[in-house]
């Protein structure tokens, strides 16, 4: 790097330094001390995380709930990409324009809005019970279920945009040679466009994974006081029990948690036909 | 656009193609109804004339709206947002594009560092991040106040700005800042005459993006702003984990409807959806 674009990236690399990694090690010698004062080492907080079963369940259950949010964004994302890719232009700028509007749009308005629509006298259960499909309102706030619905819809552009970018640039003449050689619709889209896509489809798994468990308003509104996950447990023994070294041992697991799964999926984009060829 | 459709031969109906389409149509379908159904609900429901968020609303009228003019600690909360999300918009478009210039131009070694650093706010849960700051601020033998919240802000909102403006780099011509420079301008002269109107509207869009972000933040804001420097969002979700009222939806419904009309604006001067891709 020359001189003069070190000039040019050196005002955001100093903020970084001094209000990203300094923080982040501040933190990581917080879990590490017996006090908030930085006192002593010790590794109690660590050993107490991974003794308690309540805490481990409470990981366990988070990177269960952004892997089943990822697969749901999947399941709708994929085809939109797909359609989208096939549009005309005007009709593409008209799709995407709806797919970005719901993460431009607050994520505290966005949950709101499912407590309006999920709730005992909701929009959906008023939907069941007028045509008889059940006899008593559905439990679907404060479960499960609920806050991964509303995590995909919150999180289904990050999943798109990616796979969007990828099939864009993908040469559309190779389907079509597929499909000329014999091969069916599905099969092209299972032995051809599929793998050509996967680059896109690990990128926005990565980011809606990242994004869903660390979602802490959809969390807290859909799932409530008695579904803890990470976040919610952090914000709790930091903010309400004030125990700082525990908290600060917590966010350093959820981080590598985080990052150990993100780096998982990168060494398969590796591992990918359309990577091996650039 | 694609090639034209070749026919299978022997079939006059492609039954498989139409198989496939129908589905990929219905999914979409479903998506789209998925996607926008939650914003048009929590606007009609603002718009009840009783207590109760109930849907459909029993009678229309604004009277929640109206009811917003004496919200004084909601208006307070609001401006809060505006004012830090100006603010981390500002140092996010000028420290951002700063250093999109000097990775875009460089490549290398350093500068995939550098972008792999500014980037990684988008992978690392903010919650954890907005605690660290917390801690970090605390050790300094200092307080949480405004100008922490911008900064906190700046680090998780910077990365919108670099991937939209380095993809617009990677679409300049670099002969024409050769031209540039040969006809005699100096550095200072080229960016503001050649790279900022060709790079100009991937800016704007990450700026955009960027000044969302933060009037939407929470897990950052949750740890560096108190009482005094309560911002919107925080202030939403307490009111809606506590009492939910209808003043609630109004805001929501607010939020929506301006939230629409900016990202047509900056899909018209910005081109967003292009920019996103």
């Amino acid at each position: 790097m020359q001189s003069a674009d070190l000039k040019l990236v050196l005002p955001l690399a100093a903020l970084f330094a001094a209000f990203f990694v300094a923080p982040l090690c501040v933190l990581i010698a917080m879990s590490l001390s017996t006090d908030a004062e930085l006192h002593g080492f010790t590794v109690a907080h660590y050993a107490k995380f991974f003794t308690d079963a309540f805490n481990y369940s409470i990981l366990w259950s988070t990177i269960v709930l952004g892997v089943k949010a990822t697969l749901l964004c999947l399941l709708f994302g994929y085809p939109i990409a797909w359609i989208c890719s096939r549009a005309h232009a005007r009709w593409q700028t008209v799709l995407l324009f709806l797919v970005i509007l719901p993460i431009m749009t607050s994520v505290v308005v966005r949950t709101f809005s499912w407590i309006v629509i999920l709730g005992r006298q909701g929009v959906l259960n008023q939907i069941a019970l007028g045509l008889g499909l059940t006899s008593e309102p559905l439990r679907l706030l404060f479960t499960e279920l609920g806050v991964v619905i509303v995590l995909a819809q919150v999180q289904m552009p990050l999943m798109v945009l990616p796979i969007l970018t990828v099939m864009s640039r993908t040469d559309p003449n190779l389907a079509d040679a597929s499909r000329a050689l014999g091969a069916g619709e599905w099969r092209t889209l299972w032995k051809v466009t599929l793998p050509l896509s996967l680059p896109g489809v690990i990128a926005g798994c990565i980011l809606t994974y990242s994004a869903s468990v660390t979602a802490f308003v959809t969390q807290t509104l859909i799932g409530g006081a008695r579904l803890v996950y990470m976040p919610l447990h952090i914000y709790q023994q930091a903010i309400g029990a004030n125990n700082w070294p525990f908290a600060a041992a917590i966010s350093v697991i959820f981080m590598c948690a985080v990052l150990i799964v993100v780096y998982l999926l990168n060494l398969l984009t590796r591992m990918t036909p359309a990577d091996a060829k650039s | 656009m694609r090639s034209p459709d070749l026919q299978s031969p022997g079939s006059v109906v492609d039954w498989e193609a139409l198989s496939l389409r129908f589905v990929f149509a219905a999914l979409t379908a479903v998506a789209i109804v998925f996607l926008i159904g939650p914003s048009l609900i929590v606007i009609l429901t603002s718009l009840t004339a009783s207590q109760s968020l109930r849907f459909p609303p029993s009678g229309l009228s604004f009277r929640w709206y109206l009811a917003l003019l004496e919200a004084d600690q909601m208006q307070r909360a609001a401006w809060t947002s505006l004012v830090v999300a100006f603010w981390t918009t500002l140092i996010s478009a000028v420290l951002g594009t700063a250093a999109s210039l000097a990775i875009a131009r460089s490549g290398g070694a350093a500068a995939k560092a550098f972008d792999m650093l500014f980037m990684s706010p988008l992978l690392l849960p903010a919650l954890a991040f907005g605690f660290a700051a917390l801690v970090f601020i605390y050790q300094l033998g200092l307080r949480p106040s405004i100008p922490f919240l911008v900064l906190g802000h700046v680090v998780v909102c910077v990365p919108f700005v670099l991937r939209t403006t380095l993809a617009a780099l990677t679409q300049l011509d670099p002969a024409l800042l050769d031209a540039s420079a040969s006809l005699g301008a100096g550095g200072w002269m080229t960016f503001r005459r050649v790279t900022l109107p060709l790079i100009g509207r991937g800016v704007g869009a990450g700026s955009f993006l960027a000044f969302m972000a933060s009037f939407d933040n929470v897990p950052v804001s949750l740890f560096l702003a108190d009482e005094r420097t309560e911002v919107l969002p925080i202030h939403l979700w307490q009111q809606i984990e506590t009492n939910l009222d209808v003043r609630t939806a109004a805001v929501s419904g607010l939020i929506v409807v301006l939230t629409l009309l900016l990202m047509l604006l900056a899909e018209r001067f910005a081109g967003l959806t292009r920019q996103m891709r």
